[in-house]
């Protein structure tokens, strides 16, 4: 059976990608940001994923509004990025792990999830930045399945059914059996906010207490944040504050309880509140 | 129908402004590849035509009016590739959007963190 080694929650920013790209991570804007990564790759060096489950959200990269699925599953042989509009820096290409991407969407269609599954899909900033942040060589040593949510076009699904999914999520790889007998151990990623707003007269609003609170309430009352609607959130945390549902999703996929291993929250990198949690599930 | 209060200076992208805006979202999709980028910028105006985006989304485009893209039915994500070509970053989206300076709009963010 697979073992859970844990959750890392981070923001991803395009802008991230140029300053890694810059070799800008001693910059004195960078430095609170990318210092904030340190204890995570100590961490990772003894937590020893063999997979990683991405919980992200597409900027129009894979997805148009032509079709919008609400969750997107990937089952891919291997994913690589693609230019964005702005040709951001390429990274080595991501190998799949096609076993787990079937055996989730297995559980996830009997658990009532409705999902689009992809055989062919590209991943954007979301996806590449915080692994690129994770494994700075980009010499990536897991296997992916990234696990795409619509946060584009409204209606968007619910927090509480962004925590019912990662929920669902963290039970079926808590049954993955390889045919090898091999103990795999998966590591969540989700990746997104926390507050910030791009668009509108709104454009840079942000919220440190709800963020903090937010963050805290991961730990100590992990479903506190599925009281609201998405309309709630938007309000609280800004149009694109809502991708903390990644975040949520990540938590809901640990089990009943964590143990906060590292937490960085850092105000601003380019318009966003930027946030970083590790989590480890704590055996009950 | 939105059943909720309307949140100040904010345009959730529903049914709606996807309706509105597909066309002028569709043509910012388009610049996800470089020859697309040399190809607006040749001749913004073909480009449009092409699109077929209607008097409101072409003047927007025309007078780089981020407000008047959003009003027009833009969607951030999409917007962001237009943004792009003209070497413009999420900061001055931002001052634009907000009639601040580039400077001043930087230093809203950072009070944000004390």
């Amino acid at each position: 059976m697979a073992h859970i080694v844990g959750g890392i929650t981070t923001s991803h920013v395009p802008a991230i990608g140029r300053a890694i790209a810059r070799e800008l991570q001693q910059d004195p804007y960078w430095k609170p940001f990318f210092d904030g990564f340190a204890p995570v790759h100590t961490w990772l060096e003894q937590a020893r994923p063999d997979v990683v489950v991405v919980f992200y959200n597409d900027h129009g990269l894979n997805f148009f509004l032509d079709k919008m699925p609400t969750f997107a599953v990937g089952a891919a042989p291997s994913y690589v990025n693609a230019d964005e509009g702005w040709g951001i820096p390429q990274v080595p290409a991501f190998p799949g792990e096609q076993h787990l991407s079937w055996h989730l969407i297995n559980q996830l269609i009997d658990a009532e999830f409705d999902l689009t599954t992809c055989q062919e899909m590209l991943v954007d900033h979301a996806f590449t930045l915080p692994m690129a942040l994770l494994w700075p060589d980009q010499n990536w040593p897991v296997k992916v399945v990234p696990v795409c949510f619509n946060t584009v076009q409204f209606p968007l699904p619910s927090a509480k059914r962004c925590w019912a999914l990662g929920e669902a999520i963290g039970q079926a790889v808590r049954t993955w059996q390889t045919d090898d007998g091999r103990e795999p151990r998966v590591l969540f990623l989700g990746t997104g906010g926390l507050s910030h707003q791009l668009d509108g007269e709104r454009a840079g609003f942000i919220n440190k207490a709800f963020d903090l609170q937010f963050m805290n309430s991961l730990i100590e009352d992990p479903k506190w944040a599925t009281q609201f609607s998405v309309h709630q959130l938007v309000e609280k945390t800004g149009t694109q504050g809502v991708e903390l549902l990644m975040w949520l999703a990540t938590r809901a996929a640990l089990g009943e309880q964590v143990r906060r291993i590292h937490q960085n929250y850092h105000i601003p990198i380019s318009n966003t509140a930027s946030g970083l949690m590790v989590m480890e599930p704590v055996q009950g | 129908m939105p059943t909720e209060t309307p949140i100040p200076g904010t345009t959730l992208f529903d049914g709606t402004q996807a309706m509105k805006g597909y066309a002028l979202n569709k043509m910012c999709y388009s610049f996800n590849s470089a020859a697309n980028r040399v190809a607006f910028q040749q001749d913004e105006d073909a480009y449009c035509t092409r699109y077929q985006l209607n008097d409101a989304q072409r003047n927007a485009i025309r007078n780089r009016d981020v407000l008047g893209l959003i009003a027009a039915g833009g969607n951030v994500y999409y917007l962001a590739k237009f943004a792009g070509i003209l070497g413009l970053d999420v900061q001055d989206l931002g001052a634009l959007q907000t009639g601040m300076s580039k400077d001043a709009f930087k230093a809203m963010l950072v009070a944000a963190g004390q």
